[in-house]
């Protein structure tokens, strides 16, 4: 073993030696390279870190981390971290999955990990596109695309999955893409430093089955006006020279000229707002790829996380009734004595 | 009244049967339950039969709504909740309509007299009042005005006539206790205890169980009561105990008996849901006890909890166990402990959720996709659920695998009086995390090797997050042998697929033997599984009663198969499967061992009875080509 795959602070350390086998060009590259590289800045020791998939190109992520790993089933990435996570809230639980694996299959287990603040950081690759399987759309596909299963266009309306997190009761949402590697490091250690379960998706690229997909909105020269940075505490602004801003009509974001109202209608972003409303209607701003979209930490709040509800529940038992007594327990309904 | 009033002389029985019967409202279960705790206190040997509709509130009155509850008491060992029943307690026309039928010749019928009315009798399906006809003239019949006494009795009380009415099965249980001289302290105590926030029905549930008892001594209607004495048994101390309340308690001692936390990842589901209940009110043993939101996450949760290193069950009935089979794939595949248990019942899809059968053993053989072999275990009485709890959770641990435990909805809801065990007693079933390297990479460093197999168990190393050095990645795609990288090469599935197979079948050397009983070589053999233990029992008694040379056995492990079982089958004239479904184990009997065994089978949502089970064996022996599936009628 070499010294830097010694030392914490490098990114050999947390990189495993199996073969990372994604297309190459594939935005995964880059989001396992944040990855590693928040953790050789991250002050968390390897062998409580587990990385938990289900099924499909994002879910071999945990091959390629050092730590611990589970690749499990399509879908069922966040129950099956749910109960790691909720038995041992000692661990850093991070769970990984695509489109079709969180918000197809597995869609229900996910709006429950949230709603339940089970303390886990999940990373939806968006990649609006089944990649695995070569090529069918995906719950995030835009209405009209054409792949091999819908060959006259789509006709399945797409989930907003930030609006999905919001309206399970997630308490962090956040929104990053795979080419900024510094923006997906603040916003993973942001959500590695929440207490309960965090909601991350990120945009990425499958440059095999939906190349640019998000060019629209990620090209150098598009990215003034159609990436909206979310900063807690300040006026959201985007566009050349901030002339554009947000504000709320009837619970819904609009995007509009500054010049043209008045500075105090201008959303200023709260990401500590308890209601989720805040954060489905900034979701909801990115309607499609050709929208302007905003980037950052939607929702940030506190609330009980779950793993250390159970455990308190289990501390309370054992207050009042005694630690478990096993002989006791089996006397706990009415006996009798035969001589 | 107090229990040591012995206010006439009693005839003694040495047995017998009582089946309560009524509309879902009538609080039957209630009633059959409270009879059989002060019958365990008395020191009967016992057995209970619930037997409740699907429905929540089915329609007042009908046939659908009937619920039953049947208990045997004895005063020597029994093994099944008997045949036809000697006293039927109908508290409506719609019970009577369904549950006659099933009272033994001449038995005792016990009447609500006041249930029987124009509406009810039209309800129940009658044409005519079935007191007047002449079809209950074969039985004793007491008709007694059980709403009317029970209004009486509790006419001074402050409760509402709606509750006073709703007393009225504590009037019928405080009868049958006179009948049967059972204590009656107990039950008054579990009135208090049970209702006492309730002051109202406390005294309503009281008044009425008292009239029901006085009204038994005084009515001269009855003669006089019966006695059946204590039943000569094990020195030592009892409960009465559901098969779900000791599959609970197994959990729990596993856990103890491992020195790991439980955790149960589940969603409610008929008939295992108790499990759930009585499990999760034992948080001060550290359990967890999770209700996920759906089959599939409950199970998931339990192997990521595993992974975590908890002893990780989840609990569920056929519907549940198809949808967790991928997980349980998975299971096999990463090679880590689960217990799954299927509390059996009457299938396919909802079928029968609320009755028994046990249809689902090719299912836990074989229902999964791929090569994917695991070890089965199954509880035969409901006391032996707790055992079953235990020896699921050591196969699991021990060889890093689920396993599948076998109950069904007989044992999870019948009762029956259980030996307390000396916890010190029980198996130590201690595992051993992995802790240290055990290989080293090609350049010589330590390194862990995930699938280093023990060389005996085949069991590989479990290193559960947390621990240094020891960090790896498991996954279902096909693992390389020792270091579990993942491997498509054609050879090494090949050697892993026969490694977890050997892993499996190798548990036959770690198991007991299957017991015989009878003289052990007899041309005749009674083999069953799981439930069907008692009637087997009882039926293989009267079989060797007649002068047969039966012997008979139950398997406790039903893969893989007790190591002696081929030399127990070999050589008989004739080996009987009796099972509650269409012929499973005789399947893997034959295949495994080519014998001609020969099925018994009822699909019918009840267990067999003993008489039954003698009659088609006596007869069948006789023409030796009898039909054997007459017991679906
Ligand atoms: S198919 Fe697409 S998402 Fe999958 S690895 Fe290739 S480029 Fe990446």
């Amino acid at each position: 073993m070499t010294d830097v795959q010694l030392d914490p602070t490098k990114r050999p350390f947390w990189t495993s030696d199996q073969e990372v086998r994604w297309c190459p060009g594939c935005g995964d590259y880059g989001i396992l390279a944040a990855m590693q590289f928040l953790h050789t800045e991250l002050d968390v020791k390897r062998e409580d870190t587990v990385f938990v998939s289900g099924i499909g190109c994002a879910a071999r992520f945990p091959y390629y981390m050092s730590t611990y790993g589970m690749h499990t089933i399509h879908g069922r990435s966040p129950a099956i971290a749910t109960g790691l996570a909720m038995s041992r809230p000692d661990l850093n639980v991070w769970v990984v999955g695509g489109d079709g694996d969180m918000l197809s299959i597995g869609g229900n287990h996910l709006i429950h990990a949230l709603r339940r603040n089970v303390n886990m950081t999940v990373l939806l690759f968006n990649n609006q596109i089944y990649g695995l399987t070569k090529g069918q759309y995906s719950p995030t596909s835009e209405v009209g695309k054409v792949t091999k299963s819908t060959p006259m266009g789509s006709i399945d309306r797409p989930f907003n999955p930030i609006a999905l997190a919001a309206g399970a009761g997630a308490t962090f949402v956040a929104r990053t893409h795979d080419l900024d590697r510094k923006h997906m490091i603040e916003v993973f250690r942001r959500a590695h430093e929440h207490q309960g379960a965090a909601f991350i998706e990120i945009y990425q690229n499958c440059n095999v089955f939906n190349d640019g997909a998000y060019d629209p909105i990620l090209k150098r020269d598009n990215r003034a006006d159609m990436m909206i940075n979310l900063t807690h505490g300040e006026q959201i602004r985007f566009g050349t020279e901030g002339n554009r801003g947000i504000r709320l009509v009837d619970g819904a974001a609009e995007v509009v000229d500054v010049a043209g109202v008045s500075e105090s209608e201008l959303l200023v972003h709260d990401e500590k707002t308890a209601n989720p409303a805040m954060a489905f209607a900034l979701g909801m701003l990115s309607e499609d790829n050709y929208s302007p979209t905003p980037f950052g930490i939607f929702r940030a709040v506190n609330a009980p996380e779950y793993g250390q509800a159970v455990n308190r529940q289990l501390d309370e038992a054992a207050e009042k009734n005694g630690p478990g007594d096993l002989s006791q327990l089996l006397r706990s309904l009415a006996t009798w004595s035969v001589e | 009244m107090t229990d040591t009033a012995e206010p006439i002389e009693q005839t003694a029985l040495d047995q017998v049967v009582i089946r309560f019967a009524g509309d879902s409202g009538d609080g039957m279960q209630l009633t059959g339950d409270r009879f059989t705790s002060a019958s365990a206190l008395a020191g009967n040997d016992l057995a209970t039969l619930p037997e409740f509709p699907a429905e929540i509130r089915a329609p007042q009155g009908t046939l659908a709504g009937v619920s039953a509850f049947q208990v045997h008491i004895s005063d020597h060992e029994i093994y099944t909740p008997g045949d036809a029943p000697d006293v039927l307690v109908a508290m409506n026309p719609a019970a009577l309509k369904s549950e006659l039928s099933r009272l033994r010749d001449g038995g005792t019928l016990i009447l609500n007299d006041d249930a029987f009315d124009e509406r009810n009798l039209e309800k129940a399906g009658f044409e005519a009042d079935p007191r007047e006809t002449g079809e209950l003239d074969g039985y004793v019949v007491h008709r007694v005005n059980m709403t009317k006494l029970t209004l009486g009795a509790t006419e001074d009380l402050d409760v509402k006539k709606r509750d006073a009415e709703r007393a009225k099965n504590f009037f019928a249980l405080g009868l049958v206790s006179w009948m049967y001289s059972r204590p009656t302290q107990p039950t008054l105590d579990w009135i208090e205890a049970k209702f006492g926030k309730l002051p109202a029905i406390v005294a309503a549930n009281t008044a009425a169980f008292k009239a029901g008892h006085a009204f038994g001594e005084t009515a001269e209607m009855f003669g006089s009561p019966y006695k059946v004495e204590a039943a000569k048994q094990q020195p030592g101390e009892y409960t009465n105990i559901t098969g779900n309340v000791a599959t609970a308690w197994g959990m729990v001692a596993a856990g103890e008996l491992s020195k790991l936390p439980v955790f149960l990842g589940t969603y409610p589901i008929t008939p295992a849901s108790d499990i759930l209940h009585e499990l999760s009110r034992h948080k001060n043993f550290g359990v967890r006890t999770f209700q996920a939101e759906d089959e599939i996450a409950g199970v998931g949760a339990a192997l990521g909890a595993a992974f975590g290193g908890s002893l990780a069950f989840t609990t569920t009935s056929g519907p549940g166990v198809a949808l967790k089979g991928e997980t349980i794939g998975l299971a096999v595949s990463i090679e880590i402990p689960l217990v799954i248990v299927d509390v059996q019942r009457g299938g396919p899809s909802t079928g029968l959720p609320t009755k028994t059968e046990a249809s689902d053993l090719m299912m836990a053989m074989y229902g999964r996709h791929g090569e994917a072999p695991l070890p089965i275990v199954a509880a035969s009485t409901p006391a032996d659920c707790f055992y079953a709890a235990i020896e699921a959770s050591r196969l699991a641990l021990k060889y890093r695998t689920p396993v599948i435990l076998l109950t069904d909805g007989y044992l999870a809801n019948g009762a029956e009086p259980w030996l307390i065990p000396d916890v010190s007693t029980l198996p130590d079933i201690s595992v051993e995390f992995a802790t240290e390297p055990n290989g080293e990479d090609p350049t010589g460093q330590p390194v862990f090797l995930p699938y280093q197999r023990d060389p005996e168990t085949l069991a590989r190393p479990w290193a559960v997050p947390g621990t240094p050095g020891l960090e790896h990645r498991v996954g279902g795609l096909e693992k390389q042998d020792v270091t579990g990288n993942v491997n498509y090469d054609p050879a090494n599935h090949g050697r892993m697929t026969e490694l977890r197979e050997a892993k499996i079948a190798g548990i036959a050397s770690d198991i007991p033997p299957v017991a015989v009983q009878g003289s052990g070589n007899a041309p005749i053999l009674i083999l069953g599984w799981g439930s069907t233990r008692g009637a087997i029992t009882s039926a293989a008694e009267r079989l060797r009663g007649a002068g047969m040379d039966v012997d008979h056995a139950n398997l406790t492990h039903l893969n893989p198969f007790p190591p002696n079982l081929g030399e127990v089958l070999a050589d008989r004239e004739h080996v009987f499967v009796p099972e509650l479904n269409r012929g499973q184990l005789v399947r893997l009997i034959r295949a495994e061992y080519l014998v001609d065994a020969t099925p018994i089978n009822k699909v019918m949502g009840v267990p067999f009875t003993a008489a039954e089970l003698a009659e088609l064996i006596q007869s069948t022996v006789n023409n030796s080509t009898g039909n054997t599936n007459a017991a679906n009628g």
